[in-house]
């Protein structure tokens, strides 16, 4: 009898579970999701995950990933893994190899088609809570995203320095950790705090803050907003909620040094 | 560049911010954006209007620009989205866009 360990990922207040058969996958993903793991919530959605062998060379492992939807279901794929979701049923499956990146990425686009219907996005940015509030910090990559984070003062919390999980609750954004890291960065705290500010990042000797007008702030959310669905509903809605964002909560550009100077800017 | 007709291509999300018009293709995630001006035109890609007739009677209005100037530089316009597959021209009337998804409109 084969024993399935199910983990519980929490991210943004949606419990999802993975649930597999596999004791060294089940091991991988207890280590890359442990700050978010919630046993006692009950799931939202459930995956159940099979590992493909790592000899079989089916398939082209650079393949870049797709995204589809046919008849109210989802049909993921890439080079190191497939999957389909189904959100009526609240399940789905994933086919991968043994990584911890699958599972994640998965997780990440499941959670943009969730947040696009739901005035939210998941963004390339870090996240810091100061306090009580939350400071976005966006751009590409190079731009100080975990640099800035990394400046934060002592008693700030770091959310994110990779990815954001934005989200309108009553009429405030809010933002939460998540576990979404790259290979080089660690997974962020999972609390959330309501957004207090918008900085698309650059680089100068001394740091300067101005003021993004809305159609600016607009442009940076959706240049850096993730979002895989060749959808035009969604994409519709998703547009909406970065105008609407960008009229609730003020953003700015901030050129700054590697120096800890930048945070006095930013409150 | 007279009797150009001009209409959104399909699977666009599309808003106004700022009097700016933000275009983000679905298919690729592309973003446009269109200044005032541009974004008149924008607004007026119809099908059915031509192209001297948006600039005769919504450029030259709005905006203080010789009648030449503008149509020169609206015709370019469209050239460049069209290549971009953003707008459909023809010089026949066309069609208008597949009825805007649920909230792409603009």
């Amino acid at each position: 009898m084969q024993v399935r360990t199910t983990v519980v990922v929490d991210v943004g207040d949606v419990p999802v579970a993975l649930s597999t058969g596999d004791t060294a996958l089940a091991a991988i993903l207890q280590q890359r999701f442990h700050r978010f793991l919630s046993p006692s919530a009950a799931p939202a959605f459930h995956f159940d995950i099979s590992v493909i062998p790592e000899d079989d060379e089916d398939g082209d492992r650079d393949e870049d990933l797709q995204v589809r939807s046919e008849g109210g279901l989802w049909h993921l794929r890439r080079g190191d893994f497939r999957a389909e979701w189904n959100p009526d049923t609240r399940r789905g499956w994933i086919h991968q190899r043994l990584s911890p990146y699958a599972a994640d990425s998965v997780l990440r686009i499941v959670h943009t088609l969730l947040l696009s219907r739901e005035r939210g996005f998941l963004l390339h940015a870090s996240s810091v809570v100061r306090n009580g509030r939350a400071f976005l910090f966006t751009g590409p990559s190079g731009a100080g995203k975990t640099t800035i984070a990394r400046l934060a003062p002592s008693d700030a919390v770091v959310l994110t320095d990779e990815i954001s999980y934005v989200r309108r609750v009553g009429g405030r954004y809010m933002a939460y950790g998540t576990p979404f890291a790259g290979e080089l960065s660690d997974a962020g705290e999972p609390v959330s705090a309501p957004v207090a500010a918008l900085f698309g990042l650059a680089w100068a000797p001394d740091p300067v803050r101005e003021p993004l007008a809305e159609g600016a702030a607009v442009q940076i959310l959706m240049r850096n907003i993730l979002f895989f669905a060749a959808d035009p509903a969604l994409s519709g809605h998703l547009l909406d909620t970065a105008c609407d964002f960008a009229g609730a909560v003020p953003a700015f550009r901030l050129a700054f040094a590697p120096d800890a100077r930048v945070w006095s800017t930013i409150q | 560049m007279s009797d150009v007709f001009f209409t959104k291509a399909d699977r666009l999300a599309a808003r106004k911010v700022a009097g700016e018009v933000v275009i983000l293709r679905a298919d690729d995630s592309s973003l446009y954006v269109l200044n005032p001006v541009a974004a008149a035109v924008w607004e007026a890609a119809d099908g059915r209007t031509p192209l001297d007739a948006v600039v005769r009677d919504v450029i030259c209005r709005d905006y203080d620009v010789d009648p030449e100037t503008a149509l020169r530089d609206a015709s370019e316009f469209l050239v460049a989205l069209a290549a971009q597959g953003i707008l459909r021209t023809s010089d026949q009337p066309l069609p208008p866009a597949d009825p805007a998804p649920d909230g792409a409109r603009a």
